[in-house]
């Protein structure tokens, strides 16, 4: 079947508006995770929306209130528990392999459909109801909401605190703040792209969009684009193909307009466009 | 102004205690507007503390502080902050004049929207640091001389009252030096700000210095350079026989326990936040290092 057949099918048109949805949240909130170095962060909440999602399956057949249960509570044993970069990444690690542990156990228990266990690690993008659709419209509104009222403080905070806790920015607040909307964004994802992948949308496209510009404002508005176009470009290929899932594609668009970006970034620098050296000013 | 001839920083018998350590007891201070004060001291003696109790970040133990006639409290905007050159990651999405404009308003919720005059605002403070030529390129590739003129910018936007300074020539080459205190200075002069300059090296600002703050264990000593960095009043300060010497215009102090090596004009290693244990006597500038070796 086509993919213009497709396109006239709701269960099509609410997986792109869903993934446009969580592309915008993830594309939005990626830069400052670069700019934080909380790359590990985020695969550290992803990791442990799984093990929420197999809990909230098992107990009331819900994994995506599970899985928003789980990164929230890890979110705030990772603002709580981890001060500097350092101690923050170990309590990350020794939190993430005890809590992967325990959703594989919680998994051996439950005895649905296998493929809810893989769509939580892998994503299902299909199949998402209306109403499913006008509450991740409603997350991605308390996101934007949070990340406009965030965005100065969370800037000085990631770029250099000491200052900011000087100029009185209350950095361990913004951070823990910062953590939750990340909590939040990671496991919507994670709707789409599965808590596996979750990084192709929270970072590659973030990270490309710093290769090409140092304005903050360029490098969030090229995050959310490439953001947009991995997730629903992602979408309309796994329609196209029928077989593969969306998740795949998505990853791999991510990952093809970063490998891009890098190569633009070759060619710029071998034709010498650097800025030229200036004298001591 | 004129009529402003409050102290800008007041401290009455002020005195900060970490646990059972005193940092520094009793300590009595008013500074002017326009004055220029350097905090000296070894590793450990509490000068960056100082700066933190005046930032509001480190409350006193004892005793009073004031900044402009007020208890000081964390975000005053009559305060300006300059830390050490640490260098900021290549890749950070944020452009010279963008870091700029955080010192005015990067500490206020919500997003920051274009608006001519701030963007004024910013580009002012930008030219007088001389940093117009470079403000819009990446600050991550900017080299540390070149990242401190932003962060003088930065620390302006609020039109500080008093510019706290914390160790902010640390790793620059000589040139940069000179140009960070030549704005410093000409902004004191300009705008009657007052300046408290905590450094190890007291040479590069010498000749800015209207008094010096000496801090050795919890003691202290006040006054003009000549009145207190003399062989006597540092013996005295310390405890132990120390020399001032004057070598070429530079003033190097030598002596403590552990002198034995610390010849006049020798480099010394200190950075501070090696080891607390070495009194960190030798105020002098490093040796022959290149003029370009201690920069990104």
């Amino acid at each position: 079947m086509s993919l213009s057949y497709y396109l006239g099918q709701s269960f099509a048109q609410h997986a792109l508006i869903a993934a446009g949805l969580v592309a915008i949240t993830s594309g939005l909130i990626g830069p400052f995770v670069v700019t934080r170095g909380a790359a590990f962060a985020v695969h550290g909440t992803a990791e442990l929306a799984f093990t929420g999602a197999a809990a909230g399956l098992l107990v009331a057949n819900n994994p995506i209130a599970g899985a928003l249960i789980g990164s929230l509570v890890v979110a705030t044993a990772i603002g709580t528990l981890g001060g500097r970069a350092r101690e923050r990444d170990s309590v990350i690690g020794v939190v993430l392999a005890f809590g992967l542990g325990l959703g594989v156990l919680l998994l051996s228990y439950y005895h649905g459909f296998a493929t809810e266990a893989t769509n939580i690690l892998f994503g299902q993008i299909f199949g998402v109801s209306s109403g499913q659709v006008v509450l991740l419209v409603g997350i991605a509104l308390v996101v934007l909401a949070a990340i406009a009222v965030l965005y100065r403080p969370l800037l000085f905070a990631s770029v250099d605190p000491e200052v900011a806790d000087a100029r009185g920015v209350p950095t361990r607040l913004v951070g823990v703040l910062f953590l939750f909307v990340l909590a939040i964004t990671v496991t919507e994802a994670a709707q789409i792209v599965g808590t596996l992948l979750v990084l192709s949308l929270a970072i590659t496209p973030a990270a490309a969009a710093q290769r090409l510009s140092s304005r903050p404002a360029v490098v969030t508005a090229l995050s959310i684009t490439f953001a947009v176009i991995a997730a629903d470009g992602g979408l309309l290929a796994s329609l196209e193909s029928n077989t593969v899932k969306a998740s795949v594609f998505v990853t791999f668009i991510s990952f093809g307009i970063y490998v891009l970006v890098r190569l633009i970034n070759l060619v710029v620098r071998s034709r010498g466009t650097r800025r030229q050296s200036r004298p001591y000013a | 102004m004129a009529d402003d001839n409050e102290p800008r920083i007041h401290l009455d018998h002020a005195t900060l205690r970490f646990g059972a350590r005193t940092i520094w007891a009793d300590l009595t201070l008013d500074v002017a507007p326009g004055e220029f004060v350097a905090v000296l001291g070894p590793n450990g003696s509490g000068k960056t503390s100082l700066l933190k109790t005046l930032l509001g970040l480190a409350p006193l133990t004892s005793g009073t502080v004031e900044v402009c006639g007020r208890p000081p409290h964390k975000g005053s905007s009559v305060v300006g902050y300059i830390p050490q050159q640490k260098g900021f990651d290549r890749d950070i999405p944020l452009r010279g004049r963008d870091f700029v404009r955080l010192g005015l308003d990067g500490h206020r919720w919500g997003t920051p929207l274009p608006n001519k005059k701030v963007a004024a605002a910013v580009q002012h403070a930008i030219e007088s640091v001389g940093a117009a030529d470079y403000a819009d390129a990446p600050l991550g590739l900017l080299s540390g001389g070149e990242q401190q003129r932003l962060r003088v910018a930065q620390s302006l936007m609020g039109d500080p009252k008093v510019l706290l300074c914390d160790e902010p020539l640390l790793s620059l080459d000589l040139n940069h030096q000179q140009a960070v205190t030549a704005l410093i200075d000409a902004r004191r002069k300009q705008s009657q700000t007052s300046v408290l300059f905590v450094t190890h090296e007291v040479n590069p600002v010498l000749p800015l210095v209207d008094r010096i703050l000496y801090l050795v264990d919890g003691r202290w000593a006040i006054g003009t350079p000549d009145e207190v960095l003399t062989s006597a009043r540092l013996t005295d300060l310390y405890g132990t026989e120390i020399d001032v010497l004057h070598v070429r215009g530079r003033i190097i102090v030598v002596g403590g326990p552990e002198s034995a090596h610390a010849e006049p004009g020798a480099s010394h290693h200190h950075h501070p936040h090696d080891d607390d244990h070495e009194p960190d006597l030798v105020i002098g500038r490093r040796g022959r290092r290149s003029p370009h070796s201690s920069d990104h």
